[in-house]
């Protein structure tokens, strides 16, 4: 039972991502050509409660839901996986149209073609575990 | 019933996905759904080869959940909750998706030419899918993040890091979007 909360907030996450159509190629191609405000919006808006959100949750102490303190871990510092990293990623989001979430919530929707980039990203994900230790960080 | 089955506006769904990373944090986690593939990869056997799967995968039995939640969401949002006025794009777009020979949305979310089941027999679509998935697979994984965690969860924290990864998406994507798929297409 104590995983019925992730499923019902996985199950919103599903639901407004394809409401919002962020899981949509089509509007991933219209946010690069610039000519939408739409996922610029979305994105804004929810860094925006997001920040609120934390800034509510470090400045009140709230605790979490068994009472622990909220800690939310700094990332590692650094800058150059950061940017290449990050361009890779994107070189890939443009081209198909989907990141991680909505990777799974296309399949879920039943698109089956989206599980051949599912099967791209475990890939891509076990090269970057091989060669980890030569990479630069 | 409109209210449910038009696009929902950027205001409500981006704070609704701003709420659900903080919902997560009350439940003592972080939102971030990339992770998730290398649990998959450690699932499928991929710790026999590198160290990087070495890790206690129960630990990320939630997320996994989280993802099948997802799944479930993404079944009925497209399924019960739609509409043929949905995927309203830009008429520009439309246009320009026209030379590329890419199908106009029509309510659906994904263009037939990349994502309808007759891509099964296109070794070049498959090939872009392929590639495409491997880019963000291998990115993710070594930006320590995707949209999810870097530009929700990171820029949400205020970290300079995930600023770095988010500015390298928007480059990448706009390479592609501009440079690349025009020469793919």
């Amino acid at each position: 039972m104590k995983f019925i909360k992730y499923l019902l907030v996985g199950f919103l996450f599903g639901i407004v991502l394809t409401k919002s159509e962020a899981v949509s190629w089509y509007r991933i191609y219209e946010m690069f050509q610039f000519q939408s405000f739409h996922m610029y919006g979305i994105i804004g808006v929810a860094v925006f409660t997001g920040i609120i959100g934390i800034q509510i949750i470090k400045r009140k102490n709230i605790k979490d839901i068994e009472g622990n303190p909220i800690i939310i871990a700094d990332k590692e510092k650094g800058s150059f996986r950061y940017w290449v990293g990050g361009l890779f990623f994107g070189l890939g989001w443009a081209l198909v149209g989907a990141c991680p979430g909505p990777i799974f919530i296309l399949i879920g929707a039943g698109f089956w073609s989206v599980a051949v980039i599912l099967l791209g990203a475990m890939i891509g994900t076990f090269i970057y575990g091989l060669l980890k230790d030569k990479l630069p960080h | 019933m409109d209210l449910i089955t038009q696009t929902w506006p950027w205001y409500v769904s981006g704070f609704i996905i701003g709420m659900v990373m903080l919902l997560l944090n009350y439940f003592g986690k972080v939102f971030g759904m990339s992770s998730n593939i290398r649990t998959l990869c450690t699932l499928a056997g991929a710790d026999k080869f590198a160290e990087f799967f070495r890790f206690d995968w129960k630990s990320q039995i939630w997320n996994l959940v989280v993802l099948l939640g997802a799944m479930i969401g993404g079944f009925v949002a497209v399924h019960y909750m739609s509409d043929p006025t949905n995927v309203d794009i830009n008429p520009k777009t439309i246009e320009q998706l026209a030379t590329l020979n890419i199908d106009a949305p029509n309510g659906k979310l994904a263009p037939q030419a990349l994502f309808g089941n007759e891509v099964f027999s296109s070794p070049k679509v498959l090939i872009i899918l392929l590639i495409g998935g491997i880019l963000i697979g291998f990115g993710s994984r070594y930006a320590g993040g995707c949209t999810s965690g870097h530009a929700i969860s990171g820029l949400s924290n205020l970290q300079i890091p995930s600023l770095k990864a988010v500015i390298g998406f928007f480059v990448g994507g706009l390479i592609m979007a501009h440079f690349l798929l025009p020469l793919i297409f």
